[in-house]
């Protein structure tokens, strides 16, 4: 029971320690934003450990941060494999087929009106669609191997990015068109120097929806059937055999995986479309 | 500026058309994409389709079956022209052909329903081996997770606009969750409610609100914080208390974001559900696609599918409809 | 073919010694729109010469737009012709003999300045030093030199207007098409850039055609405002300045500034009243 105490004492703290620094006069700095969230999260971890051990919380409904953090490092070996067969192998290479491949498609669409009015509002409806529900058919054509998650993923892909795509492709004023034709650019060089930086903003954030579509594709697929290693799989049999642990670290690399590879997109964004207008200047 | 050139781009653009001239482009697409189906439904059975054949006594080349599985599709499909006739018919497809899906559909809908024995006319209740029965199952997680989920997020993001506190401790991670694969949690949020003796509608349920709870905070901070710094200075003239700032300016001027977030958790809501399905078979769509790959009955798992899809559709055109109804009345929408 | 009489009272801008850049020959340009044809432009006849700076004013709708987005073939007449260094206007935008300045900067966020200006340049197919050379030549000749590296949303309104015709000029055309380039500045700027706009136009001799709502900016700029009015879109009048090609700011308080001033006040209420 004492640890429950410290549990709410420590939350007491904690958020007390955060009101400070949230309401103080150094709560515009950037070492603040990053401290308060962080302390949040900590105190979140620490009431965890302290209530499942004070309230003897079973292993098996709810383990303890700690031990989920041994479960982590004694079995990263495993949880590497897993890694590079549902991140690496899965959903990468279908994340990077598919949006290529929509990428390609949405080039081509542009070029016929007839294509466009048609491809645009399907691919809006597919966009919305539960496609992860086409898992049990891949697997079922291309194996249990990555490359049915692949295939999962380049579906679920697709569509997003196929119409963030078109529609940032067509993002140009009549004016800057106008000046393009005054200018009697062709075709590539309209689309070189002007539609494609002016679609940049909107690829970006297709490729940010799909970057986490993308793990969400590759694990799902793994709950239809998978050889004997990959995250989704893990997931799966550790909680047939009631390993808590062994779930929560598979939960913590794709959680990781996902805000890493969103990070990197997110990063290139930054890098990539520093011009645009949200952007530019403040957050 | 006004000039004249302007009617013509309007009339130029193809935003003047009438309703009706867009939906051609669309059934050109649909159409072709039913003729790639049906054309690649044949190499996709190819296999299957000459084993039958050969069964039947037709002569197929190569005639050994372990030397056909070692070919490409494409080739079998050039040898053998005239062994193809069942290729759109045959019993175990690995793609059925889309009027087989359709079949499949009917059959486990209406038929059902109409003339099995468990169907709804001869025993009063929805038979359970139907998909309206299946797809209702799956639908009640769906609005119930999204409910929970939908009040949960705008309660949370109403706390987040109005204490600075919670905005910086929780927001960043409300941002960083939608990065994450969050059906991970699925088959263990199950399975740990179980174990705990919850079982049924309330763990789907508690995935779907999950899922839908995240893009709903997100959208309705953005939402709740629209209203321009002159909007807000007005209010602060009239020295409103915080509660008819809320609900006379950042609500009000929430609304488009809150149904554009409302339509990405109801899609989510269905994921969550049909997911949630998967570890425990109890009924859903989610446990029909299962059975189906567990059996290699495609045309069921492909008729789940399109029932998934259209359930999908309606929730999000539902919503859709709600919101020009609703942006409508507000004015905010011609 | 026309009459000596219709040719004497062909509307001229500029002087009748060399032969017209631009000649417009009874233009029609009609647009179907869903509320039924709208008559943008009716019997437009129009000569302007080499080096002349001609104004075109009046209220929405009167055409002068149109008629610039004609030349710059942008727009297509429905009748008549127009003929642009005694090309059509189509043949004349491929051989790239003008350039066009618009309402908005319209610089491309995502270049600076100076790539701004270099990419007319680009895409016509200069070599990178030309491109160098001549991206720091015309910033010098709008005063924006020192500012090549930053991007277009650092700069002010004016300044982002400057790079804009430094744009236009940087590919060396002869005729310059510009549609109300100044009209979303505020007045004080506006000033500063008519007063550099005309020691621009001493220096290069180009041709100029402007598109302006100001009765003081075409008195102050041209050699000859061309008054329009609408419904249908046509020519008023055309009014040949009698000021010296040196002016000052001051010059606008002269009463030969305000007597022309007054003439074209006279036409455009004169085409309102029809």
């Amino acid at each position: 029971m004492t640890l429950v105490i410290f549990a709410v004492l420590l939350w007491a703290v904690g958020f007390g320690v955060n009101v400070v620094l949230a309401n103080g006069p150094a709560r515009d700095t950037g070492a603040v934003r990053l401290a308060v969230p962080l302390i949040f999260g900590l105190t979140i971890l620490g009431m965890w450990e302290l209530i499942v051990r004070g309230m003897q919380v079973s292993t098996v409904i709810l383990p303890p941060p700690s031990l989920i953090a041994a479960s982590f490092a004694e079995n990263l070996g495993t949880l590497w494999g897993d890694f590079v067969q549902t991140i690496l192998k899965g959903a990468l290479s279908g994340y990077i087929f598919g949006c290529g491949a929509a990428f390609v498609t949405a080039l081509l669409v542009d070029r016929s009106d007839y294509l466009r009015r048609g491809l645009l509002p399907l691919g809006n409806f597919m966009a919305a669609l539960p496609i992860v529900g086409t898992a049990p058919i891949l697997v079922m054509w291309f194996g249990f191997g990555w490359q049915s998650k692949a295939a999962v993923v380049v579906l679920m892909v697709y569509f997003p990015m196929l119409v963030n795509t078109v529609a940032g492709l067509s993002e140009t004023t009549s004016m800057q068109r106008d000046l393009m034709r005054t200018y009697a650019a062709t075709w590539g060089q309209t689309l070189w120097t002007l539609r494609l930086p002016a679609a940049l903003p909107f690829v970006f954030n297709g490729l940010k929806i799909c970057s986490t579509l993308a793990l969400i594709g590759a694990i799902v697929a793994e709950f239809f059937g998978s050889p004997t290693l990959g995250l989704g799989f893990r997931i799966s049999t550790s909680i047939g055999q009631l390993d808590l642990g062994m779930v929560w670290s598979a939960i913590l690399v794709s959680a990781l995986s996902g805000t890493v590879f969103y990070g990197l997109v997110a990063l290139a964004e930054r890098r990539t479309t520093f011009w645009h207008a949200s952007h530019r200047g403040g957050r | 500026m006004a000039e004249a050139s302007d009617p013509k781009a309007g009339a130029t653009a193809g935003t003047g058309w009438p309703r009706w001239l867009r939906l051609p482009p669309v059934l050109g697409m649909v159409l072709a994409l039913l003729a790639i189906w049906y054309v690649a439904v044949v190499p996709m059975n190819v296999k299957e389709v000459l084993t039958a054949a050969e069964r039947a006594g037709v002569e197929v080349s190569p005639p050994s079956a372990v030397d056909r599985r070692d070919m490409g599709n494409w080739a079998l499909v050039l040898r053998n022209p005239h062994a193809l006739g069942d290729s759109w018919s045959s019993d175990r497809p690995k793609l059925p052909a889309p009027h087989q899906v359709l079949v499949e559909l009917y059959d486990s809908t209406i038929d059902e329903e109409l003339n099995g024995r468990r169907g709804i006319v001869r025993s009063g209740t929805l038979s359970n081996r139907s998909l309206v029965y299946h797809a209702l199952v799956t639908l009640n997680a769906t609005f119930l997770g999204f409910l929970i989920g939908a009040l949960l997020g705008v309660g949370l993001a109403v706390g987040i606009v109005h204490s600075r506190v919670m905005d910086m401790s929780v927001m960043p991670w409300a941002i960083v969750s939608q990065t994450i694969p969050i059906v991970a949690l699925a088959p263990m949020i199950i399975v740990v409610l179980y174990s705990i003796g919850v079982q049924g509608l309330i763990p789907k349920a508690v995935i779907s609100a999950y899922l839908s709870f995240f893009p709903v905070v997100v959208g309705m901070v953005k939402g709740l914080r629209s209203p321009d710094a002159m909007q807000m200075d007005l209010m602060r003239t009239y020295s409103a208390p915080t509660a008819s700032v809320l609900t006379k300016l950042r609500l009000p001027s929430s609304i488009p974001y809150l149904f554009a977030s409302l339509k990405i958790a109801i899609a989510a809501s269905l994921v969550g559900a049909i997911v949630g399905e998967l570890p425990v078979q109890k009924g859903g769509l989610g446990a029909r696609m299962l059975a189906g790959s567990y059996y290699g009955q495609t045309a069921q798992i492909w008729a789940a599918l399109l029932v998934a899809a259209a359930l999908a559709a309606l929730l999000v055109y539902a919503i859709a409809a709600l919101e020009r109804r609703t942006l409508r009345r507000m004015g905010m929408m011609p | 073919m026309l009459s000596d009489e219709e040719i004497k009272n062909w509307p001229e801008a500029g002087t009748a010694t060399t032969a017209p850049v631009i000649r417009a020959d009874h233009l029609d340009l009609t647009f179907q729109t869903n509320d039924g044809p709208v008559h943008a432009l009716k019997d437009v006849s129009l000569d302007i010469a080499k080096g002349s700076f001609v104004s075109f004013i009046g209220p929405s709708g009167c055409g002068k737009t149109t008629f610039l987005r004609c030349i710059a073939a942008l727009e297509h007449p429905t009748g008549g012709s127009l003929t642009v260094n005694g090309m059509t206007p189509d043949e004349a935008r491929r051989a790239r003999a003008y350039g066009y300045v618009f309402q908005a900067a319209g610089l491309y966020p995502w270049r600076t300045i100076g790539r701004n200006i270099a990419l007319p340049l680009e895409i016509m197919g200069y070599s990178r030093a030309e491109q160098a050379e001549r991206v720091a030549r015309v910033l010098e000749l709008v005063e924006l030199s020192g500012f090549e590296k930053k991007f277009p949303w650092q700069l002010s309104g004016g300044m982002q207007q400057r790079a804009s015709i430094a744009r236009a000029l940087a590919f060396d055309a002869d005729i310059l098409l510009m549609d109300e380039p100044f009209g979303a500045l505020d007045e004080i700027v506006r000033d500063r850039l008519n007063e550099e706009l005309l020691k621009l136009w001493d220096k290069t001799e180009k041709t100029i055609g402007f598109v302006t709502h100001s009765i003081p900016e075409a008195v102050y700029l041209s050699t000859h405002i061309v008054v329009m009015s609408p419904r249908p879109g046509r020519i008023t009048d055309v009014i040949e300045s009698p000021l010296p090609k040196e002016r000052p700011l001051d010059i606008r308080d002269t009463p030969e500034f305000i007597e022309i001033a007054h003439r074209v006040r006279e036409g455009l209420r004169a085409g309102y009243e029809e």
